[in-house]
């Protein structure tokens, strides 16, 4: 039962080209790189509203990508939603006066955490809590509010 | 080379009449050692049609055995019931001492082992050429070194004498040939009996004259049990020992192919002489002729 | 009416006796693949036959699926001047649904149906039965085989065509409409996550390919052993695995996306 070489070659081929192409969809389609294992601390930052805030939703500092959420939490006895954001080591120099605020990626677009820093001298550490937030939905109300007032106004 | 051809061939005719004489010691009793397939009170049945009601059969062994009866019969199903391939419905199959449908998975396959079965196309592996094939089961079911394969297969090959077709596909062998690679392939591991589907279907008569005269040798060169399974009347009373014929699920005679042909049971006659009407009427079951037209 | 009941009946009882076959059949499939991997060159001839001959056809259709999509994409995304989001359309599309799906009915198309036409002869014409005489029992040497060979075959199929795809898609979207090249990458990588789309696509053209292969190696051993059956056997093959890759989709896309 001899097996042609061609037969075994291109078997390898085969299977080479799915691999390759396997990595190819994990490193140049998906988002692998967020998935490396650097080292990242973590901080929360509580909410009035997360509106559509997800888990692996991006954390970003001036429009850089510098973490992602971890996790997102209900609080029974202060009513906030609870963010734990995993923010890569690289960054440790975030104030802890720095405000959490809860932004839309353009009009239609994901919803992401935006720090900006304050001033402090002391940084953020893993655990800390990022005091002051801006939630997601009260922006939104507001637009929701004027844009349905000047749409009633309009018609009358 | 040589030398390794002809130890090979030394050891191999030894193999032969050592197995042949372990089993003989092997079986318990005389009547066992002489009766190779046992068979007794088979019923078996496919849905609602009856196949066999009540068949008695005895293969002795080294000798070549024929089992006819008209087509549907069911001469193939017993064969398949004698490999274990079948299980019966009630009654016993008995081969070298072993209840085939009693055994377990293990030990049915170790007594397949020991039997070959040569299937009426042939049933060669149309994936690989003929070398291959013949050497399919030594490969399955031994270790043996290629070099020893090869020369176990050109050895059978030349006893069906188509070495030379060795590197021919099945596709571009005729039927009375592949039937010959099929041969070579079920003697490849040496088995104690050979069992033979309507080896004489279809074949011309330089094939057919072939095909007899290497099922007869065979049989005595190796000392072989043979079971053949056929309606061509000629060609098998020709050369087996013994005949038993089937009908309509039992065994309506037994003997010597001359004892048959002069047997005063009619329908082992018309089958025996090839008359086309007699018990087995030339008719379908139907009404009166006449009344049939007249009624249109 | 009673008729039409009982024949109701009868065709449930088939149905079910059918389906337990399958499943006891599977299980002995399951036991002969250890035996398999101890002689990988049964294993590669398979994947060769099943694998590398599915090949031109898979290349082919992800080429042509990823243009397609980016051209259509592109007509949609530019009235809201969103074509910088191609790369994402055409990812997501073919990563989560259509790489898995196309890949899964090509597959059965092209080797589920010589699977089973080639097992189905193997049966006509005795090779089978023919095995099981010589003690090989035809499940571990025949039927085993086949089957890794298909289930390996099918997530790499699914791999390449996706790909593929999306590089046809990058060929007209960023060669031939002029989206940004940077967009195209960039977004799709922000958007396309490696766990919810890319793991769960190979998931599914796993579970594709178990189907695909069990439904066709199955339908081939339990032939009818005539010309007439295989060519019926092979009819099946195709229909019942395009029926069980659309159906299974819905399913395991509700569970995976749809929570």
């Amino acid at each position: 039962m001899k097996q042609s070489k061609t037969t075994e070659l291109m078997v390898g081929m085969l299977i080479a080209a799915g691999l390759a192409a396997l990595f190819v969809l994990a490193m140049k389609v998906s988002n692998l790189s967020s998935y490396s294992e650097q080292s990242s601390y973590n901080v929360i930052a509580r909410f009035e509203n997360v509106g559509g805030l997800k888990v692996r939703s991006p954390v970003m500092a001036g429009g850089v990508l510098v973490g992602r959420v971890a996790g997102i939490d209900y609080d029974n006895d202060r009513y906030e939603a609870v963010v734990t954001m995993k923010v890569n080591q690289s960054y440790d120099r975030f104030p802890d006066d720095t405000v959490a605020s809860i932004y839309t990626a353009g009009l239609l677009g994901e919803q992401y955490v935006a720090l900006d820093p304050g001033g402090s001298e002391d940084f953020l550490v893993d655990g800390s809590e990022i005091e002051f937030t801006s939630s997601a939905l009260v922006l939104e109300k507001l637009v929701g509010k004027f844009l349905l007032n000047s749409a009633e106004s309009g018609k009358k | 080379m040589t030398a390794a051809f002809r130890i090979m061939r030394q050891r191999f005719s030894w193999t032969v009449s050592k197995n042949y004489m372990q089993r003989s010691a092997e079986t318990t009793g005389p009547a066992a050692s002489e009766t190779l397939v046992k068979i007794r009170d088979l019923h078996f049945a496919r849905g609602e049609r009856v196949i066999f009601d009540g068949v008695d059969l005895d293969i002795p062994r080294g000798r070549l055995t024929a089992i006819m009866g008209p087509s549907g019969t069911g001469k193939t199903t017993l064969l398949r019931l004698i490999g274990g391939q079948l299980t019966p419905d009630r009654g016993s199959i008995e081969v070298d001492g072993l209840q085939v449908q009693e055994l377990g998975r293990k030990a049915l396959y170790d007594l397949r082992r020991r039997m070959g079965m040569l299937f009426q196309s042939g049933a060669l592996l149309t994936d690989l050429n003929v070398f291959d094939n013949v050497a399919f089961p030594l490969r399955e079911h031994t270790n043996l070194p290629e070099a020893m394969i090869r020369d176990l297969v050109l050895m059978k090959l030349q006893a069906v004498g188509l070495r030379g077709a060795r590197d021919l596909q099945p596709s571009e062998l005729s039927g009375g040939m592949a039937r010959r690679v099929a041969l070579a392939r079920a003697i490849a591991l040496d088995p104690m009996m050979i069992m033979y589907d309507e080896p004489f279907t279809g074949q011309d008569p330089i094939s057919m004259g072939a095909l007899v005269q290497l099922i007869r040798l065979l049989n005595d060169a190796l000392g072989l049990t043979s079971i053949i399974v056929s309606h061509d009347v000629q060609e098998t009373a020709a050369i087996s020992d013994y005949v038993y014929v089937i009908s309509q699920g039992k065994v309506i005679g037994q003997g010597s192919p001359e004892a048959l042909g002069n047997s005063d049971s009619a329908l082992v006659k018309q089958f025996m002489q090839g008359l086309p009407d007699g018990p087995v009427p030339f008719h379908y079951p139907a009404r009166d002729y006449m009344e049939d037209l007249l009624n249109a | 009416m009673l008729d039409w009941i009982r024949g109701l009946g009868r065709g449930g009882f088939r149905f079910f006796e059918t389906l337990g076959r399958a499943n006891l059949f599977a299980l002995k499939t399951l036991v002969g693949i250890p035996a398999v991997l101890v002689r990988p060159r049964l294993l590669v001839a398979q994947l060769f036959s099943v694998g590398v001959l599915s090949l031109p056809i898979i290349i082919l259709s992800g080429v042509f699926v990823g243009m397609v999509l980016a051209l259509q994409g592109y007509n949609t995304l530019v009235d809201f001047g969103a074509e910088e989001s191609l790369g994402v359309v055409v990812a997501l599309s073919i990563v989560r649904e259509l790489g898995p799906v196309v890949t899964g009915l090509l597959f059965a198309g092209r080797a589920g149906s010589a699977l089973t036409a080639e097992i189905g002869l193997m049966k006509a014409t005795e090779q089978l039965a023919g095995m099981e005489m010589m003690a090989v029992d035809p499940i571990h040497r025949v039927i085993a085989p086949r089957f890794l060979a298909g289930f390996i075959s099918m997530p790499l199929l699914a791999a390449i065509f996706a790909a593929l795809g999306i590089y046809g898609g990058y060929f007209v979207g960023v060669g031939l409409l002029g989206v940004d090249e940077g967009a195209y990458w960039s977004q799709m990588q922000s958007q396309v996550d490696l766990y919810d789309d890319v793991y769960n696509g190979v998931i599914k053209s796993l579970v594709f390919g178990l189907v695909v292969t069990w439904i066709a190696v199955f339908e081939g051993y339990d032939t009818v052993p005539t010309s007439e059956g295989v060519s019926r056997s092979t009819t099946r093959t195709v229909v019942y695995s395009a029926f069980a890759v659309l159906g299974l989709d819905f399913v395991l896309t509700a569970l995976m996306f749809g929570a």
